[in-house]
């Protein structure tokens, strides 16, 4: 809660562009994926505008953006057709965008957010589906002192989607928990990388305020240029402000656009652009309509996977705790590992249950941060990492030996029964070889010998520590604590 | 329907045609006279008509998401009015 809201309610709508995950680009067969290109490399006579060229609708495309509108609980028009968005910057060279106007392919959905602030249902009002226009780059001439522009085609033409959603968000954190979902869904669904930082998803944000109990909005300032969650909540709370205080003065909010400047950590006014009824839209001539039927909205359900939310649901059922639901879920490699581990482990479920999730929680995580990679390449496959907790389970190593094995197994993939023979790892199981270890431990210890004897049973721990060493990990811990006893207690 | 010359001064604008007085008043008379021809067509009855964006009976007509080569980057620059470092180079273009 900022000091604001007790004055003023903050109405925020997002725009969020996402680049889909084809293989080549909207509407014409130069390849999508142009990170790394030369510029103008990924360019032909379509993306050019040149005279007696066609589009053609990568059918792939639609697809994703079909599978996105349901993922978010959106209706997907039986009817649905293209549009031309005039506008005279040179990044696209046809002097318009193929967008759509007025008959989306997705539309009237929602996306779910949990804040501090508490539940908030965030309505989708539509999904678009557009192609991308070109980067430019701003320069000045070094001798003139003149700017120019250079324009790199590679990005015209690929297919973006623009998520609208209805002016619903009351506060920057729900702004940016609303992205976290957005982003972890699309993710989970395979439509779009979604990163921020690399601008295949991209966010725009409408904020006003008005008094707490108008009913009207107040003028909407439109945000553009933020390049990551960080940037799109930290100018929200600077407009937030911002406005509250040009209103508290009594002053007007022109309905403008403004830019984030991150370094500056303000928004600016940018010149205002053309009205929308300047873009003249009209139907695309050369694109015909689509038509989608049950038959193939029922296919791409079922290709739908099991949603972040529903799988969160399921965890929290098997007795995980929302901490331990939550962190499994959030990307789908961890939640499915998580699942395939629980089910090789097999046994009683709770157990099994809890089993997994310490593991992958644990060490598993700790690898996929180290070394980056994803978890379908972790050579400690479910398979053979369920044969190690069956191991640790059973007694044959400990619980210190696993976490040694795993990291063999997780190096190079062996079997980890074979691990635990070659590097003799397996738990002492003879009273007479542990005894051994304990009596030298008490022999070579006479301080905590004394200190236990003087009634500190803390001095015990140091002793088990001890056998620990002694034994790398290989001794059942409870045993010695047990051998140890039995030893002190005789003398 | 008669364009007052606000109007086309816009139009022109938009479209990025630089025109001087006489043209913009020329283009008046000769665009509103246009706009008079699609009145007639605005006189017609289309109650219960679906709006029509398509006259042809086609639909779905989409492509498999396959990649085919670009072209040469020197035939994409070909027609620049300016380039450097492999991009096309023009006038500063206003954010």
């Amino acid at each position: 809660m900022t000091a604001t809201a007790t004055r003023y309610e903050t109405i925020i709508g997002l725009e969020v562009h996402v680049q889909l995950l084809t293989n080549s680009k909207m509407f014409c067969s130069c390849a999508a994926d142009y990170s790394g290109a030369e510029p103008n490399t990924h360019v032909c006579p379509v993306c050019l505008g040149a005279p007696g060229v066609l589009p053609v609708i990568n059918e792939r495309a639609i697809e994703l953006i079909s599978l996105t509108g349901l993922a978010l609980h959106c209706s997907i028009a039986p009817f649905s057709k293209f549009d031309r968005k005039n506008y005279p910057y040179p990044d696209l060279p046809k002097g318009y965008q193929i967008s759509q106007y007025d008959l989306p392919i997705c539309a009237g959905g929602y996306l779910d957010v949990v804040t501090a602030d508490g539940p908030r249902r965030v309505g989708i009002t539509r999904i678009h589906m557009e192609e991308d226009t070109g980067r430019l780059l701003h320069r000045v001439d070094p001798v003139t002192g003149e700017g120019y522009s250079l324009i790199d085609l590679n990005r015209a033409g690929a297919p973006l989607m623009e998520i609208v959603s209805e002016p619903d968000i009351r506060t920057p954190a729900e702004a940016r928990e609303y992205l976290v979902r957005l982003r972890q869904i699309l993710r989970y669904i395979g439509v779009s990388t979604a990163n921020m930082e690399d601008g295949q998803m991209r966010c725009d944000a409408n904020i006003s305020l008005r008094p707490v109990g108008q009913a009207e909005f107040g003028a909407k300032v439109e945000v553009k240029n933020m390049n990551s969650f960080r940037a799109v909540h930290d100018a929200l709370v600077f407009e937030e402000l911002r406005q509250a205080e040009a209103l508290d003065r009594g002053e007007r909010i022109p309905q403008e656009t403004r830019g984030w400047v991150d370094d500056r950590a303000v928004t600016v006014s940018q010149r205002t652009k053309e009205e929308a009824s300047d873009y003249r839209y009209f139907p695309e001539p050369d694109l015909p309509p689509l038509r989608f039927n049950e038959a193939y909205l029922e296919s791409l359900r079922a290709s739908l996977p099991e949603l972040p939310e529903a799988k969160r649901n399921r965890f929290l059922a098997l007795g995980l705790s929302d901490h331990e639901a939550e962190t499994l879920v959030e990307t789908r490699d961890r939640a499915e590992f998580f699942e395939a581990l629980k089910a090789r482990i097999g046994g009683d479920e709770q157990r099994a249950t809890k089993l997994a999730a310490n593991w992958v929680l644990g060490e598993v995580g700790r690898w996929a941060n180290e070394t980056g990679q994803n978890l379908a390449d972790l050579p400690a496959t479910p398979e053979k990492l369920a044969k190690l907790i069956q191991m640790a389970e059973e007694g044959a190593i400990t619980a210190a030996a696993a976490k040694e094995v795993f990291s063999a197994v997780a190096e190079s993939g062996e079997d980890p029964a074979t691990v635990v023979e070659k590097r003799g790892l397996a738990t002492i199981s003879g009273d007479d070889e542990l005894t051994a270890v304990v009596r030298d431990a008490i022999a070579g210890n006479a301080q905590a010998v004394a200190d236990y004897h003087a009634g500190k049973e803390s001095a015990i721990k140091f002793l088990v520590g001890q056998v620990m060493r002694a034994t790398r990990g290989r001794a059942d811990p409870q045993k010695a604590t047990d051998l140890l006893a039995a030893e002190l207690d005789s003398k | 329907m008669n364009l007052s010359p606000e109007d086309v001064k816009h139009i022109a604008l938009l479209a990025r045609v630089r025109l001087d007085d006489s043209e913009v008043e020329r283009l008046s008379e000769q665009l509103s006279s246009i706009l008079d021809h699609f009145a007639a067509l605005a006189a017609v009855d289309t109650e219960g008509v679906e709006p029509t964006a398509h006259p042809l009976p086609l639909a779905n007509v989409m492509r498999e998401d396959s990649v085919s080569p670009s072209l040469p980057r020197e035939d994409v620059l070909r027609n620049a009015p300016a380039t450097e470092d492999g991009y096309i180079r023009v006038r500063a273009v206003l954010e």
